[in-house]
């Protein structure tokens, strides 16, 4: 379903071009729950950048149920995008919204109906843990609640694919297991779930496909991976 | 799937524009300024326009016939000059007529009617007022009667003590309808760079946002609707002041404005051009502020 070709990406800023990911390849089969570990820098929130089309590879191709990412027309995008959730790991809530507002923005944008936004957004705060929040705006959340926010915006309009970079890092150990447990549910569910972390733990416990960067490059792909560096 | 989404820009661009109070006051206040300016520039191109029509209209030709010549062929001779394309209208005064006026003007002065009792006759001539459609046309009617047949009748023709007066004339409505012009296009052009300016920036503190919903599956028009809206909306609050303002401010200036331009009413004028009012003003603030937007959000639709 995702297929990763020759990915190379390198940025030409400054004096010394930066190499962010060498020769990548690797497929994801619809459904799977793949973790993608790695040092700070080795490459893991580019290769999401490039699977959303946030930026263009500088070789190599990725396809999206056959169709390659970076070849689709700028009005065909949209398209493509609304099958996939994120969780950015800067969170990227829309500041002038309410969380309520920035949640119902997916579904909106979807052109569901208000009916069933009044009815579906509700649902994902309380998993979430933010109905006490809906009405208050990203700048007024701590980290961990920004955090949980963004998680209910890449999951309300239950998309083919989530990409998670560093879903837990601002959470407490209880909302991390939270969290997790809620992307393997919806995993199981049957949505692809990408997910970039740091934390040994989390990929310890979940006992699934671990692929590891290091400067760049695929260093291991393991069917019941751990956390090893 | 349209009117879901139109009432969805129409509804998020007037969140926006509550909760970002400081910043909406901001544009509608740029764009007041830049309203109010291209209205003034319509008000004063008009009074201008109505003033340089007011002083050529004052502008005529007088032609004085000799003493002895009967009212008869003077009326000929209007009948010839009233064939010449160049003639707007033609009066004629006959010799009682020019001492009536004359006595009517000067009644209070003992001096000159006494005087006029002890010549014992009536010493003015008989005239043509001539007025052209249009104040350049003198000088073509002046050599007409000049070669004329019946030039010999002509006594004088008051045109060339005019002459300097009407060139005076054309010249400074010339002067006020060129800098007229040339200041209207140069506040105009700074009114509307300002005005975008202050759109483009409230937009760049929004430059993430629009790329956060490129991100999440917006298509661009779904993006810029509500901005549209914003700025629009900024728009129609700046004409409604700008009116209100126009309006109270014209009643207060008409009866001075009139006083130095007599048959003048700027009010009335405002009143009775009102729609046309409101439409310039709408097309320069709606069409700026949404411009503006549409212009300022397109930047950062390219993630």
């Amino acid at each position: 379903m995702i297929n990763f070709q020759n990915i190379t990406k390198i940025y030409k800023t400054g004096t010394c071009p930066i190499v962010a990911l060498k020769d990548v390849s690797f497929s994801v089969n619809p459904g799977e729950f793949v973790s993608v570990v790695g040092r700070s820098g080795a490459g893991k929130t580019t290769l999401f950048k490039l699977l959303l089309a946030e930026e263009k590879p500088t070789s190599g191709s990725i396809y999206v149920d056959e169709a390659d990412v970076h070849s689709l027309r700028a009005s065909q995008l949209p398209y493509f995008r609304r099958k996939v959730g994120v969780v950015f790991q800067d969170y990227k809530l829309l500041e002038s919204k309410t969380v309520y507002e920035n949640v119902a923005y997916v579904l909106e944008v979807m052109g569901s109906l208000e009916k069933d936004i009044s009815k579906d957004v509700p649902k994902v705060l309380e998993l979430t843990g933010l109905s006490e929040r809906a009405d208050n705006f990203p700048e007024e959340l701590s980290g961990g609640e920004k955090q949980r926010a963004a998680i209910a915006r890449a999951l309300i309009h239950r998309p083919d694919v989530i990409l998670a970079d560093e879903p837990t890092g601002n959470l407490d150990p209880f909302h991390t297991k939270e969290i997790i447990r809620l992307l393997d549910r919806v995993n199981q569910m049957g949505t692809t779930v990408l997910l970039a972390t740091h934390n040994q733990d989390v990929i310890n416990a979940l006992e699934k496909r671990v692929i590891t960067l290091e400067e760049g490059r695929v260093i291991r792909d393991e069917e019941r991976g751990r956390f090893t560096l | 799937m349209f009117l879901i989404s139109l009432k969805r820009a129409i509804k998020s661009g007037w969140k926006s524009f509550r909760r970002q109070g400081g910043l909406s006051f901001a544009t509608i206040f740029i764009l007041i300024l830049t309203i109010s300016l291209v209205t003034s520039l319509f008000f004063f191109q008009k009074t201008s326009e109505y003033l340089v029509e007011s002083l050529k209209e004052k502008v005529d030709m007088y032609v004085y016939f000799q003493e002895e010549l009967t009212n008869d062929r003077i009326l000929e001779i209007r009948e010839e000059l009233s064939k010449m394309p160049e003639v707007k209208e033609i009066v004629y005064i006959s010799r009682e007529e020019a001492l009536d006026r004359f006595v009517e003007r000067h009644q209070g002065d003992q001096d000159i009617i006494g005087s006029l009792d002890e010549l014992g006759r009536n010493p003015l001539l008989a005239s043509l007022n001539i007025k052209a459609w249009d104040a350049t046309q003198y000088a073509a009617i002046s050599s007409f009667l000049t070669n004329a047949s019946f030039n010999d009748l002509i006594y004088k023709v008051d045109y060339q003590q005019k002459k300097s007066a009407i060139d005076k004339i054309f010249s400074i409505t010339d002067s006020i309808n060129t800098a007229g012009v040339a200041a209207s296009i140069v506040f105009a052009v700074v009114a509307v760079l300002v005005a975008f300016n202050t759109v483009r920036l409230a937009i760049y503190n929004r430059r993430e946002e629009i790329e956060t919903m490129r991100l999440v599956g917006a298509s661009n028009w779904f993006i810029r609707g509500p901005f549209l809206v914003q700025g629009m909306i900024g728009g129609i609050f700046a004409v409604l002041t700008t009116l209100i303002v126009f309006g109270i401010g014209l009643y207060f200036l008409a009866p001075h404005i009139e006083f130095l331009i007599p048959g003048y009413n700027i009010f009335n004028y405002f009143l009775n051009n009102l729609w046309l009012v409101v439409m310039f003003q709408l097309a320069a603030g709606v069409g700026l502020g949404a411009l503006s937007s549409w212009i300022a959000v397109m930047r950062y639709l390219r993630v």
